[in-house]
């Protein structure tokens, strides 16, 4: 009987409920390995380089001498090559991604080392 | 003699997921011609390959288009590793199909949905969707993307899978398998279904294999060609019947990938039950110099990467012959003598994916 179908399936679905999420309400949860965005621990950070170098959409910009790495998230791809090049691991990938921008320039994030720390490297 | 109209559709229009245009020339109801045209999402990808290095190409091949994307790759890194000599581990070439089979019923689930909103079904595009949702968490859950997977590089892949994942994804599509029988049980035996599908957008045998129809559109014909059974990858030690129809007409196409969904939930598990242990890459070291056509059954079709490197870091010339531009003369073939309500079904059962044929 077409009527009892009908019925089985909406007695189905108020048990179970919706199958969607009320996304800003409810955050959603990432995996653990989810490619999120790349985060650099600057403080950790050598500055050789070797990221921008792998890098194959150019997203990395390593400036050695004045202590500063920058990427453009608009430009990576989050193919986690860095990651593994890195040679002290202060690159991480995070699970959560980068919030929605209106800006381009909004897209890249520049990290210094702070005065101080500067001077500890130096003696 | 009636007034003849030309209409043109696309490049947007709700039934089309992505920008082709068509003029119909239109005499009453009736489609007298279709004149295609494309090239609105040309983006320029293969003469990017001189300026990239070959490994890195591999995320470059991966954005051709979303779907199959895992395909791409597949074929791009197939083709250097052949002119390379790299023997690839057997475990790389077991995770290779169980991605790609997965990714084919993604992708295959997907056009379903999207077939059933172009006829107005959309309750049941809405469930298609949800039904696709599972084999997305996997994707996300063994490669960290939903999508775009970025997995496969040349000379293997990036990421294991360690047993109990890989016993996870068959006791997942079990389920979901179930999920499906549901789900195509409404596309079987639907009256309005079958009303809107059965007998219309007839290609028959001769005309199939003439006009060079790929993938389910040929083998919804009676054409049993599926370059899975050529062997690539791990296929050559799993069990590959082509699923055939020999109806000819969207139902048949419809029917197709359904039960290709099935028959890739079983390479999945035929997979699994014979994964060897070992490592999942190789080191690769100088560059190709050579040429090789690669050959590789996506959702879609056959699709040909031509790669060819001259011994440089950059490769010299990569080309890409996509399933749905080896379709579209069929697709124009089928559209004359049709009925204008008929156009959107038919276009939607090529399964075209623009992005692809314009790269």
């Amino acid at each position: 009987m077409k009527i009892f179908t009908m019925t089985k399936t909406v007695a189905i679905n108020l048990v179970t409920g919706p199958a969607t999420l009320m996304y800003p309400k409810k955050a959603r949860v990432y995996t653990t390995i989810t490619r999120g965005r790349i985060e650099n621990n600057i403080d950790k950070c050598i500055f050789c380089g070797l990221c921008a170098r792998r890098c194959p959409t150019y997203a990395i910009i390593v400036g050695k001498d004045r202590k500063e790495w920058e990427i453009d998230r608009l430009k990576c791809c989050i193919c986690n090559l860095c990651v593994e090049v890195c040679p002290v691991k202060c690159l991480a990938t995070d699970n959560q991604y980068f919030p929605p921008m209106t800006d381009r320039i909004t897209g890249i994030c520049r990290m210094r080392l702070e005065a101080p720390a500067q001077g500890e490297a130096g003696q | 003699m009636a007034h003849r109209n030309i209409i043109p559709i696309g490049p947007q229009h709700p039934v089309l997921p992505e920008p082709i245009h068509f003029d119909l020339v239109t005499e009453d109801e009736k489609v007298i011609d279709a004149i295609p045209s494309i090239s609105y999402v040309h983006r320029g990808l293969e003469r990017l390959v001189e300026k990239r290095d070959f490994i890195d190409f591999t995320h470059v091949a991966d954005r051709i288009c979303g779907l199959c994307s895992f395909m791409h790759s597949l074929g791009y890194c197939q083709g250097v590793e052949a002119i390379m000599g790299i023997e690839v581990p057997e475990r790389a070439l077991y995770l290779r199909t169980i991605w790609a089979e997965l990714s084919r019923i993604h992708s295959h689930i997907f056009w379903l949905g999207v077939a059933a909103d172009a006829f107005g079904f959309e309750s049941l595009f809405m469930q298609a969707l949800r039904l696709r949702e599972p084999v997305l968490d996997i994707f996300e859950e063994t490669t960290g993307a939903r999508v775009i997977l970025g997995v496969c590089k040349v000379g293997g892949v990036r990421r294991d899978m360690d047993n109990d994942t890989l016993n996870g994804i068959v006791g997942r599509l079990t389920l979901l398998k179930r999920d499906l029988e549901e789900l195509s049980g409404v596309f079987i035996n639907d009256y309005s279904v079958r009303h809107r599908l059965s007998e219309v957008g007839f290609i028959s045998r001769e005309d199939a294999y003439t006009l060079g129809c790929v993938g389910p559109m040929a083998r919804a014909s009676g054409l049993a060609m599926d370059m899975r059974a050529t062997g690539y990858a791990a296929y050559k030690y799993l069990d590959v019947e082509p699923v055939v129809e020999t109806a000819g007409d969207c139902y048949a196409r419809c029917l197709v990938r359904i039960r290709e969904n099935y028959q890739s939930i079983d390479l999945i598990r035929q997979a699994v039950g014979k994964i060897p242990d070992g490592m999942i890459d190789v080191k690769v070291t100088g560059a190709p110099n050579g040429e090789y056509y690669s050959r590789v059954e996506q959702p879609r079709g056959e699709v040909i990467h031509y790669v060819k490197g001259n011994g440089s870091r950059f490769l010299q010339r990569f080309r890409v012959r996509v399933p749905t531009f080896s379709n579209i003369p069929a697709m124009i073939k089928v559209l004359k003598g049709s009925e204008v309500a008929d156009v959107p079904n038919i276009i939607l059962t090529l399964d075209p994916c623009i992005s692809c044929t314009e790269r």
